[in-house]
């Protein structure tokens, strides 16, 4: 008998342009089938609960099951307001970016719940080492201007970061918001050590990292998970899993066949794998880690399963490598239709107060943009920081060569 | 003052910082309970507990990235990487992060990390055990490279370097852990006891990260030198009859200028010697230094002695290693030329 050639396997798609997903691979649970476990259990006995599908909100709009959270309608309002506010914020962003006023940008389109159920879950200190598609973190909260946020994007005098980063790139140590590097994966394991001090210090506050599906191939996801089950660190290991990492499918990440949350179980971590366009969902699951966290009962891996609406970023054309009717039959829906139902049927919400809303968000974003335009000029009006402001704070105290090579740019710029 | 080797240095000095400052953290690989493979922690954990000195699991990246995270939290870590030859892994942390997170966040969030490795070879430690990664560093904006030569500078600097808003990479040549090498590697090991650097403060004092050190004066010519070097320097220029002026930079980057500047000027003769291997090595800036600030006064070409730009060799160590006839023969070519 002869030998059997030996074959290279290279995961693809189910689909690609022309020809449609078959989202089978995704394995759902329904919703409210999924057990709920003590906060104590142990990580093995998660296991299940990494090859399964948290969800809460079944297609009848009502929360269903063991992880429905206690009913809280006022929060749930705040959240649908949170959601919408980062898509009309994404939206208007866009086409700044398209008028040349800033040079790129990263929307979160169709991955709103996730973020913006998070923030509500964890208390003021806690700590947040996000990547760039979690900028409903801030724009959940009531206390970081909006305009602030585009003079960031816009680089421009009033910027924060001093025009030292791309757009999107923020850094909010006063709302819980660690300074995002641009770097993939490295700020998971910076997170673990956050949250190690923490405990080191004999604190109450707790870490929560993000990272997508593409960088959980990165060494530095896999030392975090050592460190955290090693130092039984209090941290919440968020991994968003939306299918694609710029053209690359979760596959090629190593997904196929198997979980991102199954990556936790690995490593003695407890483990869940969650409907991230669930609102409900994502509030249960994060207050579920952040407690657990919090108890000194150790780290909890999620994976959020949702769906990259929208390009990676506008550099990016996703027509080129998926159908373009991905979106519409990803099979868990759009987070804000989902949660605007909910509220719909428990009688806390309507059409009505929907569209109010949004022409109320439209006019806040609009008014914001004229406010850090009026204030610190944009990319295109040349209004950029100052000359120093390049040669500041590479270190705490400018040294000797740094000044010297400022005043040569002064001399010959 | 006590007599202390540069180990004892090293650990007396993360002993006061660890006594005096409730954010300072020390961990690394066998760091905890071991007291590390150089014996540097030894005594810590017994006395500081487990959560402030602990063992970190094998991996160089893990350690220098959860490091980050406590120092943004508002801990002051130090750090241990076993060798600095293996702190490739970890470089992504160092370069990306470390360095460059004041500047990225505005001053938002810092990284007040020491991360100490042992350099260097003559320890017959092969092309794993024996690098001097130094030039990897000083290319580094926003990253401090410091490397002590002698046990009042170790602890002078190490408390510095802990007490510094900025990353600073510690680097410490392993061969002078013991005693002031000259070189001479088939002599007996001289120890600290019998050097007057071995004399060190028991409590807290700091060496500034921005001076260098004249470890020998002279009218001649300028020796800038660093690490395992100095004594192999210090001897060459004794041994070959030239009046050397030998200069120990301590901190490589920010450096003293002002001394390098001065002591060319008055000698108008200069050579480099460092352990590191010759191409785009430090000497190569520091070359680049003195011709911009001193080409009027120089009366000879500058020349480097330096490891051969080859890997590390085992066999071969000490035809590898720039002894001190090398460094002879190039202070007699300088001053005859």
């Amino acid at each position: 008998m002869s030998p059997t050639p030996l074959q290279l396997h290279v995961p693809e798609p189910t689909g690609r342009p022309g020809h449609a997903t078959d989202f089978s691979y995704l394995h759902l649970s329904p919703a409210g089938a999924v057990r709920r476990p003590e906060l104590d259990a142990s990580p093995a006995s998660t296991a299940d609960l990494a090859f399964t599908l948290v969800r809460v909100l079944d297609d009848d709009g009502q929360a269903v099951g063991p992880w429905a959270p206690p009913s809280d309608l006022p929060l749930l309002q705040r959240g649908l307001r949170a959601m919408m506010r980062t898509r009309a914020f994404d939206a208007k962003m866009l086409i700044a970016q398209r008028q040349k006023k800033i040079s790129f940008y990263m929307q979160c389109l169709g991955e709103e719940a996730v973020a913006a159920a998070h923030a509500l879950a964890i208390e003021p200190g806690d700590m947040c080492f996000p990547t760039y598609r979690q900028q409903g973190l801030l724009l959940a909260r009531d206390d970081i201007p909006m305009a602030e946020l585009m003079c960031q994007l816009m680089s421009n005098a009033r910027d924060p970061m001093r025009g030292r980063q791309l757009p999107v790139m923020y850094s909010y140590k006063r709302a819980g918001f660690f300074s995002i590097s641009g770097n993939l994966a490295t700020q998971f394991i910076q997170a673990v050590g956050w949250g190690m001090a923490s405990a080191i210090r004999g604190d109450t506050r707790i870490a929560s990292a993000w990272i997508g599906d593409g960088a959980t191939a990165e060494s530095d996801f896999h030392t975090a998970l050592t460190f955290a089950h090693v130092y039984r660190a209090p941290v919440i290991l968020n991994v968003v899993n939306n299918q694609w990492a710029i053209s690359t499918f979760q596959a090629i990440a190593g997904g196929e066949a198997t979980t991102f949350a199954a990556r936790g179980v690995g490593s003695g971590i407890a483990s869940l794998r969650v409907d991230g366009n669930d609102f409900l969902a994502v509030l249960s699951a994060s207050r579920w880690a952040a407690q657990r966290a919090r108890g000194n009962l150790g780290p909890t891996l999620i994976e959020w399963l949702t769906y990259r609406v929208g390009a990676h970023s506008t550099s990016d054309d996703p027509s080129r490598y998926r159908p373009a009717d991905d979106a519409q039959r990803f099979p868990l829906g759009d987070p804000i239709e989902r949660l605007k139902r909910h509220l719909v049927v428990q009688g806390a919400w309507s059409d009505e107060q929907h569209g109010q809303l949004q022409a109320e968000l439209d006019a806040e974003v609009v008014a914001a943009l004229k406010e850090a335009e009026r204030h610190g000029g944009t990319l295109i009006d040349g209004h950029v920081p100052p000359l120093e402001s390049m040669f500041e704070d590479v270190y705490k105290d400018m040294p000797a060569h740094l000044q010297e090579q400022l005043r040569q740019a002064r001399q010959e710029t | 003052m006590a007599r202390m080797t540069m180990i004892q240095a090293l650990r007396s000095a993360m002993d006061v910082m660890l006594e005096r400052d409730p954010d300072v953290v020390v961990f690394g690989q066998d760091v905890g309970y071991f007291g590390g493979v150089f014996r540097c922690t030894e005594g810590l954990q017994a006395k500081y507990g487990s959560s402030r000195v602990f063992d970190a699991p094998i991996s160089e990246g893990g350690i220098v990235g959860s490091a980050i995270g406590m120092a943004a939290y508002g801990l002051r870590p130090v750090v241990e990487v076993q060798f600095a030859d293996y702190f490739y892994p970890a470089s992504d942390q160092i370069v990306s992060e470390a360095a460059r997170l004041r500047y990225r966040s505005a001053g938002d969030f810092t990284a007040p990390l020491t991360i100490r490795m042992p350099c260097g070879g003559g320890i017959y430690g092969g092309q794993t055990h024996s690098q001097s990664p130094e030039a990897l560093f000083t290319h580094v904006c926003g990253l401090r490279t410091v490397m002590p030569c002698n046990p009042y500078d170790a602890k002078g600097l190490l408390i510095a370097s802990i007490e510094n808003d900025d990353p600073v990479i510690f680097l410490e040549p392993k061969r002078l852990y013991n005693g002031p090498f000259d070189g001479h590697h088939d002599r007996p090991v001289v120890p600290w006891s019998q050097h007057p650097l071995g004399e060190v403060p028991e409590g807290h004092y700091t060496v500034p990260l921005d001076t260098a050190a004249v470890i020998r004066p002279g009218a001649d010519i300028t020796v800038l030198t660093y690490g395992t070097m100095v004594f192999v320097a210090e001897a060459a220029a004794s041994e070959a009859g030239v009046d050397a002026e030998v200069i120990d930079l301590r901190s490589l980057w920010p450096l003293d200028l002002a001394a390098i500047v001065a002591s060319v000027k008055k000698t108008g003769r200069c050579i480099i010697v460092h352990e590191a291997t010759r191409t785009s090595g430090f000497g190569a800036e520091l070359a680049a230094l003195v011709q911009e600030h001193c080409f009027y006064h120089l009366e000879a070409p500058i020349e480097r002695v330096t490891g051969w730009d080859t890997p590390y060799p085992h066999a071969l160590e000490w035809a590898y290693f720039p002894g001190p006839g090398r460094v002879a023969a190039a202070l007699r070519r300088a001053m005859e030329a």
